[in-house]
Parts: C-alpha cells; sequence; structure tokens
C-alpha cells in the first residue's frame, strides 16, 4: 500500500472502509491510494474520459477480485474492473468514488487442453499469448483484435472482442465455452463450462459484451481452433470506392466467406503510405484486401474466384502474397492506417458502426456528402465483409469550431447507420462515449429490459456503474473527439482498431 | 369465461377454448390463442397478465413435451400462422422471419439464392421458434457454430406484454446486451419469440458423407482425435451406436467445391480406415434417438469414454439403448424404449451423470413421457441456478410463462 494516509483526506466514508477491509489481505503494492500512482488508471483508449478512483488494487488471484468485489458489495461502493485499458469507449474509466479492480496480474495460462481444443486462462492474459500458448498443438485462438499484442482477455470478454477475421470466425461470444465470475454481490459462479454447452440459461452469452457490468471474470475457457491448413491473401487495387464495394458483394454473392474483406479509401491509403510506405498501387481510389483460410484446395479455387469477381468488378491491379512476408506487407498499409492519420491531421474522431453488407456504396456515398457539406474529411478504413465501418473524421483542433462540427458529423455518420438499419458500435462498444447513441438505436422498452437484465446481476448497482446501458438520466451526452494517437500506438505497442 | 372473450377481442376469430389436442405434456390449457403478428401476441400477453394466466408458447408443437411438464397452462398462444419470412437480404447473408416458420419452409425460401439457415431440421417440423427456444443444434454445429451462434436478433414479447427488440440485423454488433443469446434456449420462460434475425451461410456446392464402422469404442478413441486435427475441415463429425453392444459408426460430413470435396472426403476416409464415400447422408442422419430421449456432453477427449459408458450402463440395466450425436462437439443423445420404467431409468440417469461428470458434461432428460418425468431429475444439476432464477424473477415477477418447465423449477 502507498501513502495510503496522504490520499485518505479526499476519500470518501464507504471508500475508506473498504481500504480498511482489504489492506490486511492484499500485499502492499497491490493497493494503490497514492493519487499520483492512480494516475496511471484514469482512462482507457478512448483518452478524454477520465477520472481518478479512490484505490485500486492489482488482483492477483480469484480471491483478491472476490474480496474487493465483496468488501465493494458490502459497503455498497462502487467498482470497476480493468483490463490492459486498451478499450475505446471509456468502459474501464475508473469511478471517481469507487475501486478500480486491476486484472493484469492475473496473467497465468491455467491449461491447454488440446484434446479437448480448449484453453483456460486467467483474465489478464494477453490476446496473443493465447494462440502462443495453442501454437504447439497446431491450435489457434480465433478472435484477434488489432491490439492482441495488449488487450487481455478478460477485457475481450467484457467488450465481445472481434478482429479483421470475424466476418469468418465470429467474435469473442463464439468463442467462449465457460467463465469463473465473480458477480457483484462478490459470490463465485460458473457460467458455461468445458462442454460449452451446459443446461439452463446462457448466461455465458448474457455475460460476454457485457462491458464489466455483470461482474467480473477471473477465468475464461475458450475453443481452441485447428490452424488452417493454407492462408492465402489478395490485393486489389480500384479507381473508386463503387468498384470496390461491388467486389464485396461479388465476393459474398459467389458463395465465398472469406476470413477477411478489409477495405482503404484513397485518404487513407495515402496516410498509410505516408506512414510506412505501403507502396499500394499507384492510383487506387481504393483497395480491398481478402484473406481466405482453409484446406489448401478449398483456398486456390476461392482465391481464383476472388481474384475473377475483384476483375470483373474493374480492379486495375491485383497482388496475390506469395509468403508470409509478403502477405505481412499487405496486412502493414491496413493495421497502420489508423495511427498514419497523425500525418494528415492534427486530430481526429474515429467512428465505429455497422451498415448492412449491402448497403455499404450507399451509405460510402452518403458520408462523402456530408463530409463535402461539412468541409471536413473522412478517411475509410474498416471492415467491408461485415459492414463494419470505421470512418475517421479529420479536424484541425486549432481552428475554431472545427472540432464542434467534426463531432456534429460523426454523430451524423452514426445516425446513417441507424437509419440503415445497422449498428451505432461493431466492436469498440458503448462504455461511456455511446451512451446517447443508444437511445436512437434502441427503444425504452428495448433498454429498459437490459437494465431488467443488469438488475438480476447487480441489484445493488454498484458494478461498472453509468456505462454499456443508459439510464434515463444519463442520456444526452454528446459524442466527444478522439485526438492524436493512443498513447500505447505512439509507443510503438500495439496498433489498435 | 371473460379471459376468452378479452382474447377474442386482441386475437379476433383467433382464440378458442383448449383441447384435449391442445394439451401440454398432459395439461391441457383452457385457451388457445393464434395471433398473426408480435401486435396480438403482445396484445394476448397483456390479457393473460391481467387475468393471472399462466402462458405456454407453441410454435408447431414438436418439443412441447421436452423439459419439465408445466405447473399449469391456462393460455397456449400458438404461433403456428406466424410462418412469414420477412425479410431475406441475401447480399448480407442476413433474414428476419416470423417464430412459427418451419425449418423446412425458410431452406426452401433460401436455398432458391443459393443460401441456407445451416440448423438441422432435428426434429421433423419443427419451427425456427421452437428451435431457438430449445437452443436444439444439429451435426452442422461442428462447423457452423450452435443456433445460439447464428441468431442476430430477436423480437420478443415479455411476460407484461411489452415488445422488446433484440440485438439487430447486422452480423456485427455490441450495442449492449446481447439478449437474444439469453433467450436461446430459455424454453419460452423469459419471454415469447415472435421474431428472429438469423445469420445465414452458402449452401456448398457438393457434400460428401465418409461413413466408417468400428466393432470398439475403444477405436473410436484413436480415430477421433485424427480427425480433430486432420485439415479437411469438416463440417459434422456424427456417431452412431444402434444397440449397447453393437459396432460403432462415424459419419463425416464434407461440403465445398466439387475438385477440393473429392481430396478433402479422401482425407477423411483415410483418417478413418476403411469407409464409404457418398453423395447420401447414412441412415437416421440429424435425427434424434428415441422415443424416450436424453442429451449426454463430454469434453471431446471424454466423448469415447462416455459413448463406452452409456453403453454398459444400458446393457447392465437390460436397456435396448441408442446412441448418436456430434462427436466432434461432445452433444450426444441417447434414445431408449418408450416403455422404460422410472426404476430403471433413475438409477441409470444418475450413474450416466456421474460418468459424464468425470468429463465436464451433463445430462438431460429432452423427451419422455410427463409421467416418467415426474419420477426423475430431468435437468439435473446446474450451476449458477441461483444467478437464473434472479434473472426469471426479474423477467417474469408473475412466474407466468412455462411455470416449472425449465431448470432448478424455473
Amino acid at each position: 500500500m502507498t501513502d495510503r494516509d496522504g490520499a485518505g483526506a479526499s476519500l470518501g466514508p464507504a471508500a475508506r472502509a473498504a481500504i480498511e477491509l482489504l489492506a490486511p489481505f492484499v500485499s502492499g503494492d497491490a493497493l494503490i491510494c497514492d493519487p499520483v500512482e492512480l494516475a496511471t488508471y484514469e482512462c482507457d483508449g478512448l483518452t478524454q474520459f477520465k477520472a481518478r478512483p479512490a484505490f485500486a488494487v492489482l488482483a492477483g488471484s480469484s480471491e483478491d477480485v472476490q474480496r474487493v468485489v465483496g468488501a465493494c458489495a458490502r459497503l455498497k461502493l462502487p467498482f470497476v474492473a480493468r483490463g490492459s485499458g486498451t478499450g475505446l469507449s471509456g468502459g474501464s474509466v475508473p469511478n471517481a468514488e469507487g475501486a478500480l479492480l486491476v486484472t493484469s496480474r492475473m496473467r497465468t495460462v491455467l491449461e491447454v487442453r488440446a484434446q479437448d481444443q480448449r484453453a483456460t486462462l486467467e483474465p489478464g492474459v494477453t490476446n496473443l499469448e493465447v494462440s502462443q500458448a495453442a501454437l504447439p498443438y497446431g491450435l489457434f485462438y480465433a478472435p484477434d483484435p488489432s491490439s492482441q499484442q495488449v488487450c487481455s482477455v478478460g477485457g475481450n470478454v467484457a467488450e465481445n472482442s472481434g478482429g479483421a477475421h470475424c466476418l469468418k470466425y465470429g467474435f469473442t461470444t463464439n468463442h467462449v465455452m465457460g467463465l469463473e465470475v465473480v458477480t457483484p454481490d462478490g459470490e463465485v459462479v460458473e457460467l458455461g463450462g468445458p462442454t460449452g454447452e451446459v443446461p439452463g440459461y446462457d448466461l455465458v452469452g448474457a455475460f460476454v459484451g457485457s462491458e464489466g457490468t455483470l461482474g467480473v471474470a477471473t477465468k475464461v475457457t475458450v475453443r481452441l481452433l485447428r490452424l488452417p491448413e493454407a492462408v492465402q491473401t489478395l490485393l486489389a487495387a480500384f479507381a473508386d470506392i463503387d468498384s470496390a464495394g461491388k467486389a464485396v458483394s461479388a465476393i459474398i454473392a459467389a458463395g465465398l466467406i472469406p476470413a477477411a474483406i478489409e477495405m482503404m479509401d484513397a485518404l487513407a491509403i495515402s496516410a498509410a503510405e505516408k506512414a510506412v510506405r505501403c507502396e499500394y498501387p499507384e492510383g487506387a481510389g481504393a483497395v480491398l484486401i481478402v484473406e481466405l483460410d482453409g484446406p489448401a484446395s478449398e483456398v486456390a479455387e476461392g482465391l481464383a474466384d476472388a481474384e475473377r469477381q475483384c476483375l470483373d468488378n474493374g480492379a486495375f491491379e491485383i497482388r496475390i502474397a506469395a509468403d508470409d512476408a509478403e502477405r505481412a506487407r499487405i496486412w502493414r498499409g491496413r493495421k497502420s492506417a489508423f495511427a498514419a492519420m497523425g500525418r494528415l491531421s492534427p486530430a481526429y474522431i474515429v467512428q465505429d458502426g455497422v451498415v448492412p453488407r449491402s448497403d455499404l456504396s450507399e451509405v460510402l456515398h452518403e458520408i462523402a456528402r456530408l463530409s463535402d457539406e461539412a468541409g471536413i474529411r473522412v478517411a475509410n478504413v474498416f471492415h467491408a465483409g461485415d459492414g463494419n465501418l470505421h470512418p475517421l473524421v479529420l479536424y484541425d483542433d486549432g481552428v475554431d469550431g472545427e472540432e464542434e462540427r467534426a463531432e456534429e458529423l460523426s454523430t451524423e455518420i452514426l445516425d446513417l447507420c441507424i437509419s440503415h438499419g445497422g449498428s451505432i458500435t461493431g466492436e469498440h462498444g458503448v462504455g461511456l462515449d455511446k451512451l446517447a447513441a443508444m437511445t436512437k438505436m434502441f427503444g425504452e422498452d428495448d433498454l429498459e429490459t437490459m437494465l431488467m437484465l443488469r438488475r438480476a446481476f447487480d441489484p445493488q448497482g454498484i458494478c461498472n456503474p453509468g456505462k454499456a446501458v443508459p439510464t434515463p438520466r444519463l442520456c444526452g451526452e454528446p459524442p466527444r473527439p478522439r485526438q492524436g494517437a493512443h498513447p500505447l500506438q505512439q509507443q510503438g505497442v500495439a496498433e489498435l482498431f | 369465461m371473460p379471459a376468452l372473450a378479452e382474447l377474442e377481442r386482441v386475437c379476433p376469430a383467433r382464440a378458442r377454448r383448449g383441447e384435449p389436442a391442445d394439451s401440454v405434456d398432459g395439461v391441457v390449457p383452457d385457451i388457445v390463442v393464434s395471433p398473426r403478428g408480435t401486435a396480438e401476441v403482445a396484445g394476448a400477453l397483456q390479457v393473460a397478465g391481467n387475468f393471472g394466466l399462466r402462458v405456454v408458447a407453441r410454435g408447431a408443437g414438436t418439443k412441447l413435451d421436452w423439459g419439465n411438464p408445466p405447473e399449469s397452462a391456462d393460455l397456449v398462444v400458438d404461433l403456428s400462422q406466424m410462418g412469414e419470412i420477412i425479410e431475406h437480404e441475401s447480399g448480407d447473408l442476413v433474414a428476419r422471419a416470423q417464430a412459427g416458420t418451419t425449418l423446412a419452409h425458410m431452406s426452401e425460401i433460401f436455398s432458391r439464392m443459393g443460401q441456407r439457415f445451416p440448423v438441422d431440421e432435428v426434429v421433423a417440423g419443427s419451427t425456427v421458434g421452437g428451435v431457438v427456444a430449445t437452443g436444439l443444434s444439429g451435426p452442422g454445429r461442428y462447423l457452423n457454430g450452435a443456433v445460439r451462434d447464428l441468431v442476430l436478433g430477436a423480437t420478443v414479447v415479455r411476460a407484461d406484454g411489452v415488445v422488446v427488440r433484440a440485438g439487430s440485423k447486422v452480423v456485427k454488433n455490441v450495442a449492449g446486451y446481447d439478449l437474444a443469446k439469453l433467450f436461446t434456449g430459455s424454453y419460452g420462460t423469459l419471454g415469447i419469440l415472435t421474431e428472429l434475425t438469423l445469420k445465414l451461410k452458402p449452401v456448398p456446392k457438393e457434400q460428401r458423407f465418409v461413413v466408417a464402422s468400428y466393432p470398439q469404442p475403444a477405436d473410436l478413441g484413436r480415430a477421433l482425435p485424427a480427425l480433430l486435427t486432420c485439415q479437411a475441415a469438416p463440417t459434422a463429425i456424427e456417431l452412431e451406436r444402434t444397440a449397447p453392444d453393437g459396432p460403432l459408426q462415424l459419419s463425416v460430413l464434407v461440403e465445398g467445391r466439387p475438385g477440393p470435396v473429392e481430396l478433402r472426403s479422401a482425407e477423411v476416409a483415410s483418417v478413418l480406415g476403411a469407409a464409404d464415400v457418398s453423395p447420401v447422408p447414412p441412415a437416421r442422419w440429424a435425427q434424434l434417438p428415441g422415443p424416450v430421449s436424453l442429451k449426454f456432453t463430454s469434453v471431446l477427449s471424454g466423448v469415447p469414454a462416455v459413448v463406452q459408458g452409456a453403453s454398459s450402463l444400458a446393457r447392465d440395466h437390460a436397456l435396448q439403448a441408442s446412441i448418436a450425436g456430434s462427436a466432434g462437439t461432445g452433444v450426444l443423445f441417447m434414445g431408449l424404449p418408450g416403455d422404460v420404467r422410472a426404476e430403471v431409468l433413475r438409477p441409470l440417469l444418475e450413474d450416466l451423470r456421474r460418468c459424464c461428470a468425470l468429463f465436464g458434461g451433463h445430462v438431460v432428460v429432452l423427451r419422455a413421457p410427463a409421467s416418467l418425468k415426474a419420477a426423475l431429475d430431468v435437468w439435473g444439476p446446474v450451476k449458477g441456478v441461483e444467478l437464473m432464477r434472479r434473472v426469471k424473477q426479474a423477467f417474469d415477477p408473475g412466474r407466468r410463462l412455462a411455470p416449472g418447465r425449465f431448470v432448478g423449477g424455473i
């Protein structure tokens, strides 16, 4: 414990009592009360939402989590769980009166059962470590968010993380078989199980993606898949977004399910070019990256099919990666695109919305029109295969009023997604950022029903309160801009998105 | 009967008195109502709320006797008149259908665009609502996922008659709680599903069934791991044993493009040893053994052992048992004679539960005569049941939806 007395003056009575309860059980450096040290934890990847918790515990075990949650439950003290802090919606921003439970020390791969094709992990294990642990057995863990080197499995469970390959493989929710959860009243329950099929309500399905509001996962059992025999990656360059969009539709209509179909527009390509010299074909108004995996014979025919669909829809250049190094080169431009925005613009907002795949072209045209009207540039880098857009709204925060116009445009883009029957978030989550948008996507009765589930898990309302599902008093918060790169990106630790 | 009059008002000409043929696992409802849309279901449930009626939802009625009989059923909400496919966005591989739509009808419509809802029709005549409510997946779950993985969104009428939309119509969505998963497999105890938004897949151009027979479960212990690690990427890995001492049959479905499917099915055949390769499914493919049906589960490595265990137990109890199911996912079924007696089934069930528990599995009595189920623990022990009760309490505080049918008396 550090500087307990120094911080004490600003602590509420419940937080103070919780610290008293916990101090004898939590080893010295795992209980943080020093405001300076606590500053490390005041935000996640969406840096404009900040709050300093009353205290933080770096949990080392399920028992630690249970103790902290148990103390909070007894004292009716709010708490927030946090993994690696790479979230992009403010979902793990601490509660200023309450406890922050950091799970990044719970980093043991508890079990890899190759014969059962599953692994059990502590929540602080990083996403990449799961696949690394599975690799010697010829297995892998499918969800692969771009931040996979740092993001934690516990965070993936909270956010229902996807990744570039979720077009074929689905999301975290499709790969979690069982969870050990500490409920908001401090009880330990096992949800699901090692077979992934247990009698009763699908509480695993309810918990995954609940953004840390239904409890804290302390063990995660995931399904591992056989590594595919073959992987083929194709880069296709088009004159414009429209023809690239048509190629996407044609690939899907041909009955292909690639592992990934990614698209970048001209602005995004130019940013990536400036940042990493990805050397995408010159003059491309849009590029597609199509990756196929599976049995070698299927992939070979599928690749030929995908290539034909691209050519038929106007691709003027096609490159096929001959080996892993060439594959990495193709992906480098895509993966660097977000961080590269700093080369184009002093500030930008990352939006995350979903539209039906077949509406992609229309929606992109409408985004372009909105962008023209606002006089604000928008770059598009996105998961085209599943309609998940990531428009990057570029602006200069030094110019008076531009930030407000950028925010407005970003909101309009989200409204556009909703009007096309889409979603306000495909992977970044609601957190604090999109509470207002939830009320546009869902009706009052829908939201109230979500809150019924929440109350069943958390009757006292202490588990990550004020996030994910709006309560009426929280509506109306405007979306907030994202300025500059995430600290982890700047350090070169991880790509986000 | 004032409730009937009120129901006639919300569902004109579609409310009537219940008859013996409407019996829900032996419980004859007072009233049956057949709404034509979500609004009428909502109206019916509001009336049911006003009169305190206990309600059971029914699709084609093929799995109405699964789980425990309801403690009572004053009103059956019959969804068989809601059989319309509302949207089929083939470019998005997404469809929205009313809950009473049969899997057969969906298959017919979607196949015109070369697509399918990849959930097998395990029980003939099933509606999509019934399949989602019971979470019943067939062989294809090995590759395509279980029902819960294929439901993108749902429209549900709550016990209080409020209409709720859960999820969305896009394949990627993390806004709010995934309530559609909560309703999937909830046996009508949290709300009545009226519309479902489903993820579709392309219909593969070619299919081959690779079938091999083994005298002993131990042979399965060799073949199965090899199959799970080979690169043929099958759609389904099914096993069948029609008699406790009989041979074991492994049937592997390989789907894809014509040329590659030949290569891949040949690879599976070489892994299995002496095997037949055919474009036609083997007998009883994707069928539930019965008439009394148990579901039992195991981790993958335990499948040979639990099959052996289940066979031995059946033999010890002198029962003519057949076993079938997904060896590739560890979800298996045991079929027993319709006249099996409770004194025989109860110890078998207990022993099988002990056996499966060693391999992380569970045993559930899916289908049996109500008199037999009354003497059995149909669902067995369930972890987290207290939390489930709290969810039920939140959604249906009056316990009016299929009371007693589900786990832990929910």
